[in-house]
């Protein structure tokens, strides 16, 4: 058997996979979304037109972006402990960071219900010491998709800049040091720069995952903060309209695609989504 | 003498159990070439890491110029160090690096590139100001540092290994200019190796370190030609070892008996004049010859050929296996494997070792 014949058998299973069922179907999609109900780009146009939908796409991307720096503040904080500090527990520390995976996102979310709930743990033990009077609105709102989504999202964040800062000799900081600058403004100028690479990286990651994200903003938004995958649900399941749906599913992906095209001028791709092993 | 410019007082070092330095006591004249020399694990980056700042002492002191820095945060110290893997910064060009100090303290935008300009001059590295690190090989990034660490006019450069990631070529090239440009600078320089012959090429003084505790210290010359002890005798050069006894005391220096033969060696102070001593004999001093020609016999056991030396492994039935390194081009003998030789020595060519 030839090299090419065996790399193609190698290849084909999976190839095929791919073809059936993902390829084709989003292919059926963008069909869709230029025949259903009639011909025509009938439902682009309505989607522009619509104020819901626009509210609904600022809203996503503007969670998303959020999410994204907040993951990035809290993951770089935790990365530059593990990477720096911890010693001994840092096999804990990284256990710590990869525990949630182990866990579906679907339970994670219903444990921020029962956290963040009107009467859930945080506002009993408020209320209970006596710092409140009436339950804070901790769900149904952005602020609760937030705190549920950057607790989702945080791992994403950390992984590659962990794996960036473990790159990073400290002989760095101490040759920065050694040469007269103090300790912060050796961080700032000789080690901030180095992880770069990782906080785009890892921002990246979030940004994408976030913009698409379904479960924990349906759950912890209550129907009140509409994400565009929500939007989408509502759109085929409520309302049969399958056509403005696809349109939108189309819309989202091409927005996607966009913002890695964005991205790959500053970010490494091929480092970031294939070879993100710690 | 003049006072040190840096000294080290009762420096102790503790990870847990294990003692990295050991009641270390150390001064530094200004300007000398000195050499911090010994096994890993001997504790001499972890001195110099002290007087570097990045070690806090679990006790002990360490002073500049008379001062107290042993608390002192390491930009503070005005050392500059030079690291073993350079660390150069990745994101900034050379001559970005080169001025980081400069840039530190503040330099006005002129004074800075000049300064910079002539750092890099100095190490041969002009053309390169615009390269980032990792455009550059490592005997050029090494340069680089060279210039990084000295454009701020340290008073003591610290160098760590500096050359251990280069090859022999150009490791023995980068040892004649590092030599030629303390000569030039007039700058101290402390310097770490486990490399003896980088420590006896380029070094004023050299300080042979081992558990933590300085073994000895002195001039090359007189480190290798008066080991204290077995183990610097071994970690400078080779030697080979003899157990003797003393059998006598004249005006020339003690009478000693080993295998038979009587011989006299230069006095040395601190020795005991009676009962058994250790002998330290180096493999170059010892006269290869035909049977007979030498007071001890032997038979050759292996031969190693180094091109311009040649070592040849002798058993003898008393010293055990002796090592003779003789010059190759003036081999009077050319031994073979299983050949009958002689061997001795001059006088002056065994020293007493003071600790075992």
């Amino acid at each position: 058997m030839n090299e090419k014949l065996r790399y193609w058998m190698l290849v084909l299973p999976g190839l095929a996979v791919m073809v059936i069922f993902y390829i084709w179907p989003v292919l059926n999609i963008w069909g869709i979304s230029v025949t259903e109900p009639a011909a025509g780009l009938g439902n682009y146009t309505r989607m522009f037109d619509s104020r819901a939908v626009q509210v609904s796409f600022v809203l996503t991307f503007r969670i998303a972006a959020i999410t994204t720096v907040a993951c990035l503040i809290l993951g770089y904080v935790v990365a530059y402990t593990i990477a720096n500090f911890a010693g001994r527990v840092r096999p804990l520390m990284l256990g710590l960071v990869l525990l949630p995976f182990w866990v579906s996102v679907l339970i994670r979310s219903f444990a921020w219900i029962v956290l963040l709930g009107r009467s859930g743990l945080v506002n009993d033990t408020l209320i209970g010491a006596g710092l409140i009077a009436t339950p804070i609105r901790f769900m149904h709102n952005e602020l609760g998709v937030l705190i549920a989504m950057v607790h989702v999202m945080l791992p994403f964040a950390v992984l590659p800049m962990l794996t960036n800062m473990r790159g990073i000799s400290d002989s760095y900081m101490k040759a920065a040091r050694g040469l007269g600058a103090s300790e912060w403004r050796a961080f700032r100028e000789v080690y901030f720069p180095q992880t770069l690479p990782g906080v785009f990286s890892g921002g990246l990651l979030v940004f994408v995952l976030s913009l698409g994200f379904y479960v924990t903003p349906a759950l912890l938004g209550g129907g009140r903060v509409m994400m565009i995958s929500e939007y989408i649900t509502y759109q085929i399941q409520e309302f049969l309209n399958w056509g403005l749906g696809a349109a939108l599913s189309v819309v989202l992906l091409l927005a996607t695609a966009l913002v890695l095209l964005v991205a790959a001028r500053f970010v490494n791709l091929r480092k970031t989504f294939l070879e993100r092993s710690s | 003498m003049s006072d040190p410019i840096l000294s080290v007082r009762k420096a102790v070092k503790t990870y847990g159990e294990f003692r990295a330095l050991d009641a270390v006591d150390l001064d530094i004249r200004e300007g000398e070439f000195l050499t911090l020399l010994g096994p890993s694990g001997s504790g001499k980056t972890t001195l110099l890491s002290a007087i570097a700042g990045f070690t806090a002492l679990s006790a002990g002191e360490v002073h500049a110029r008379g001062s107290n820095i042993t608390r002192l945060p390491p930009e503070k110290r005005d050392f500059a160090m030079v690291f073993q893997g350079y660390a150069l910064f990745p994101t900034m060009t050379v001559a970005e690096n080169v001025g980081y100090p400069l840039r530190v303290r503040k330099y006005g935008r002129s004074a800075l590139q000049a300064r910079v300009r002539d750092c890099l001059d100095l190490v041969q590295m002009g053309q390169f100001a615009d390269r980032m690190p990792h455009q550059l090989s490592g005997g050029q990034q090494q340069r680089i540092a060279l210039a990084r660490a000295l454009s701020f006019e340290p008073d003591v450069l610290l160098l760590d290994e500096p050359l251990s990631a280069l090859d022999k070529k150009l490791r023995a090239d980068l040892q004649w200019e590092l030599k030629a440009l303390h000569e030039r600078l007039g700058v101290t320089f402390i310097y770490v190796t486990h490399d003896q012959d980088e420590a006896l090429s380029m070094s004023d003084r050299i300080v042979i370190l081992k558990d933590g505790a300085i073994q000895q210290e002195g001039a090359p010359g007189a480190l290798y030609d008066w080991p204290r002890t077995r183990f610097v005798a071994n970690f400078l050069g080779k030697s080979n070892f003899i157990s003797a006894d003393v059998v006598g005391q004249g005006a020339e220096g003690l009478t000693v008996e080993a295998a038979g033969q009587r011989f006299t060696l230069a006095p040395r102070p601190g020795l005991a004049p009676q009962g058994p001593v250790s002998l330290a004999l180096r493999p170059e001093r010892i006269r290869l010859g035909a049977p007979g020609q030498e007071a001890f016999t032997g038979r050759v056991r292996q031969i190693s050929y180094l091109g311009e030396r040649c070592q040849v492994l002798v058993d003898h039935d008393v010293l055990g296996e002796v090592l003779v390194s003789q010059p190759t081009w003036h081999a009077g003998l050319r031994p073979e494997p299983q050949m009958d030789v002689s061997f001795g020595w001059g006088a002056g060519a065994c020293v007493p070792l003071l600790e075992t």
